[in-house]
């Protein structure tokens, strides 16, 4: 870990209420989540669907109310904090979404759509201080700035992604949350909006919990990774470390799933771990354990807390590592 | 509004000549009302028993009623009674129908107590409430109005409600919610802009259905004034000339079905305007 | 097995119609998976689509070429005329199982029923046949999951259960359009060594359809690369990896992020591909090509045979091993 941190979040809960077949079910959508980023680090979150990435990502842009836990954004406890902490918050810490054809309102301009946080909060004292903010915005996430005054409808997939980048630092906040970004994108667009994102990264120094089920995305642009699984971190350290040698045994599994684009590297047929148990019926001890072929017995019925292990601030939630 | 937006709104209407005829009928109607005055050959008022019933001719086109008036004239006149209930009923129902659906989708335990409210009213017939209501509060144009819109309000409300409930899981509507937007900055910037388009449709339908209940109630002798004229009264005071003057019957019968039937049609070209494959097919994106 | 022959799919007028795909041949032998590989628009799913018959209609129609499975042409038949007329059989499955599954059946009625269709005969047999295909697709308990509704089977077993309503017509090819991309990279790998195992268990033939260059390294035999509604380039699936000819293809390999070891910034491909019937001559992919010639803006380009088995769509491909 380096630099100062900005963002601490301990211990963090997230439950649902859910019904299934007319009876009420409490589903831990987060388990005791803690972690933390330093100004202008990458924390590249990964795990199947379901594992709660979606709803940390969410609770941390106040979308979602904790059941407990601390958020500490640059020193000031935001959990508890009136209005003012609130606000604060919500200008510092941005989400950009999976979707760039749904986060937009289609009968809302580029401007209006990008100038939205500030527009919120009262920003601008003037329309021309607003309209060359917007200009400039747009011309930092690479679009003509006279894109303003048309409608996302107009706009490529990419470009409507690059949208929404923008709406998310104006004004400049100092953490993104990006749910799956780049997922929606075609390969080739997807690259140029990794680059943008890789390149406000390293000159607003931004730091981003970047959400994502593509490794190599999160390769590219992360320097820690934190596995999830079942609300909770199983695995974190730095992102070669991590990806390069795995030690939980889900993230060898999610690792070995990755389909690499090299034919002689062939894996199918060699993994057979079958399906995540459903939330409405969480395993008593690892919730890893049934699909895990190093499981013991004690793993049944003690869930594993996480430890330091090794080298690169590497954390695991594993017995038998 | 740019000039093409204004032809890509029109353009499900030249595509399809019926919604255009119907859009013409709209339009005369419209001026008719407005220039009733001088569009009218005679006084709509003005008795003259030496010409009763007689029937249509080259000075009289339509002929004239049993007092001798002339029934273009009071034709033509209707048509300021039929629009001022029709808007009125479509202001009534929007005005009331509108918060009540975006608030009861917003706030669900407001939204509980409200449906519960809206389903009650709903199990009533349009017509059923609408005679009751004129009963206990004395008839006027005002109760008519009233008393035809909140059965509408109702069908209004619930289509709201179901239209923002979508809005409201809408991701924009989320990311708008992440940077800290309020109940009136969704309202006013996501949900409102976005139901322009449905409660445009669901306006002309309502407007169309105003002017048949218009029409019942006043033929019923409940409805507008007697001595003010409307197609419904005119109806309800030549209903016994039915086999000597059909003309009487004839001309404001017409005019009833002319305009409910166009705005139905009105309605349908609007509501494929925005069916987004339509809109495809018309060369704009979805 | 399968042949397609210039098959190109026209939509707007009938005096002037785009071609959305544009004169597309590729052949399909038995036993073989051959992924079909573009970015969005490319026309690969269209492509999928008239090889079964399955346009929607009204909208895209078939303007030129034929498709024919076991040299009988199909362009002209419609879905149930090809399999009343017993030549070959072909088979469907889509991204999302759960808008292809009827909510309120259960999964066996729905397999049965499949079997019902293709083969004629009675329900009890049909059930067995369908517990049979459960088995077949590694379904876990296919016993009791046939009495299961599609809500309470996961994305992967949704997809499996697709599959298996697929093979009730004993298809001979098997069209895959994206079926795995809504679903986890674990998930994904077990339905995708499925399909490699149904395929030569089955002799089958599968048309695989996908953006994901990943996917396709780790299941294919071949693969055709689509772009702007044409196959720019085939090849069998060690020689496309290893040495890709057409700058288009090299320029998607090189974007991923996964085999872009360590540079900071990925490389990217200029531009947007062209809409289509937007480029009048010349290449489709000259607007962004990093080699593009004066030729290559009003020519059309031919189709080289790089080597054997190797065919690009280029009047100038790269050499073996060339940098861009």
């Amino acid at each position: 870990m380096s630099g100062n941190v900005i963002l601490d979040v301990r211990d963090m809960m997230v439950s649902f209420s859910a019904r299934r077949a007319g009876r009420k079910y409490r589903v831990q959508a987060v388990d005791g989540v803690s972690l933390s980023l330093a100004e202008g680090e990458v924390l590249g979150i990964v795990g199947e669907s379901g594992c709660g990435k979606t709803t940390l990502g969410r609770t941390l842009v106040g979308l979602v109310q904790p059941d407990s836990g601390n958020i500490n954004l640059k020193g000031t406890e935001v959990i508890g904090a009136g209005g003012s902490g609130l606000r604060e918050m919500r200008l510092n810490v941005r989400m950009v979404f999976q979707d760039p054809n749904a986060s937009l309102n289609p009968r809302r301009t580029i401007g209006d759509s990008v100038a939205e946080a500030a527009d919120i909060s009262g920003f601008f004292k003037s329309r021309a201080e607003r309209s060359a903010a917007i200009a400039a915005t747009l011309t930092a996430v690479g679009l003509n700035p006279s894109f303003a005054a048309r409608y996302p409808y107009e706009l490529s997939g990419g470009q409507r992604q690059r949208v929404g980048i923008a709406r998310a630092i104006l004004p400049t906040p100092s953490i993104f949350v990006a749910d799956e970004p780049v997922s929606a994108l075609d390969v080739s667009v997807q690259a140029q909006v990794l680059n943008l994102m890789m390149d406000l990264r390293d000159q607003l120094r931004l730091a981003m919990l970047f959400i994502s089920h593509d490794l190599g995305v999160i390769r590219q642009i992360s320097s820690r990774v934190a596995v999830m699984y079942m609300g909770r971190i199983v695995e974190q350290a730095g992102t070669r470390t991590v990806l390069d040698h795995p030690l939980h045994p889900y993230t060898r599994a999610l690792v070995a799933a990755i389909p690499k684009p090299d034919p002689s590297r062939r894996i199918l047929g060699a993994i057979e771990m079958g399906e995540p148990p459903s939330l409405f019926t969480r395993p008593h001890g690892c919730a890893y354990a049934p699909r895990c072929l190093m499981a013991s017995d004690r793993c049944l019925v003690d869930v594993p807390q996480l430890r330091s292990v090794g080298a690169d601030g590497r954390t695991i939630a594993c017995h038998n590592v | 509004m740019s000039s093409n937006s204004v032809t890509l709104w029109l353009r499900p209407f030249t595509a399809r000549p019926i919604a255009l005829a119907g859009l013409g009928v709209l339009v005369a109607t419209v001026l008719a009302a407005v220039f009733a005055p001088w569009l009218s050959p005679y006084d709509p008022y003005a008795i003259d028993p030496l010409i009763r019933l007689t029937p249509p001719n080259v000075t009289h086109w339509f002929g004239t009623d049993q007092f001798g008036r002339d029934t273009l004239s009071r034709t033509i006149h209707s048509s300021r009674m039929a629009l001022l209930i029709g808007s009125g009923v479509v202001v009534f129902a929007l005005a009331t129908g509108v918060p009540a659906g975006v608030l009861s989708a917003l706030f669900p335990r407001l939204g509980h107590l409200l449906m519960r409210m809206v389903d009650v009213l709903m199990a009533f017939p349009t017509l059923l409430l609408a005679l009751g209501l004129i009963v206990i509060l004395s008839p006027s144009v005002g109760t008519v109005i009233l008393a035809i819109g909140l059965g509408y309000m109702t069908t209004t409300t619930r289509i709201v409600y179901g239209l923002t409930l979508r809005l409201r899981a809408e991701t924009y509507v989320e990311a708008s919610r992440s940077m800290g937007a309020g109940t009136a900055w969704l309202i006013s910037r996501h949900i409102l802009p976005n139901l322009v388009s449905p409660l445009l449709v669901q306006a002309s339908f309502v407007f169309a259905f105003a002017q048949l209940g218009a029409a019942s109630l006043d033929f019923l002798g409940l409805g507008a004034p007697p001595d003010i004229p409307s197609w419904g009264n005119m109806l309800a005071e030549s209903r016994t000339f039915i086999t000597r003057a059909p003309w009487l019957l004839f001309f404001p019968g017409m005019m009833i079905v002319a305009t409910a039937f166009s705005l139905n049609l009105v309605g349908d070209a609007l509501r494929d305007r925005l069916d987004p494959r339509f809109r495809q097919v018309f060369g704009e994106k979805g | 097995m399968l042949t397609v022959r210039d098959l190109t799919v026209s939509v707007g007028p009938e005096t002037a119609p785009v071609d959305i795909v544009a004169g597309v041949s590729f052949g399909l032998a038995k036993g073989e998976i051959l992924g079909l590989v573009g970015e969005s628009g490319c026309g690969k799913s269209m492509t999928s689509l008239a090889v079964m018959g399955l346009l929607p209609q009204p909208g895209p129609r078939v303007r030129a070429g034929r498709v024919l499975l076991e040299g009988c042409d199909v362009t002209q038949l419609q879905p149930w005329q090809r399999v009343e007329a017993g030549h070959g059989r072909m088979a469907m499955i889509f991204q999302e199982p759960m808008t292809s599954l009827n909510p309120v059946r259960r999964i066996g009625d729905q397999i049965a029923e499949a079997v019902r269709v293709h083969e004629g005969i009675p329900g009890a047999a049909a059930l067995v046949r369908a517990r049979e295909l459960l088995e077949l697709v590694r379904l876990p308990d296919p016993k009791m999951q046939l009495s299961a509704y599609p809500h309470q089977l996961s994305g992967g077993q949704r997809q499996r259960v697709m599959i298996a309503i697929a093979l009730a017509c004993r298809p001979q090819v098997l069209v895959a359009d994206e079926p795995t991309t809504a679903l986890d990279v674990t998930i994904q790998v077990q339905i995708l060594g499925l399909l490699r195992e149904l395929c030569n268990r089955l002799d089958m033939a599968i048309l695989f359809i996908t953006h994901d260059m990943g996917v396709i390294a780790q299941l294919a035999d071949r693969v055709a690369v689509m772009y702007a509604g044409r196959i720019v380039e085939t090849a069998a699936v060690d020689g496309l990896f290893g040495a890709p000819r057409h700058h288009y293809t090299r320029g998607l390999m090189d974007c991923m992020p996964s085999r872009n070891s360590g540079a900071r910034r990925l490389p990217t491909i200029s531009g947007q591909p062209p809409l289509p019937g937007s480029v009048a001559a010349g290449c489709v992919f000259a607007l962004r090509c990093a080699a593009v010639r004066d030729e290559c803006r009003v020519a059309t380009p031919p189709r080289l045979e790089a080597s054997q088995g190797h065919e690009v769509l280029c009047a100038f491909p790269l050499a073996r091993g060339e940098l861009p």
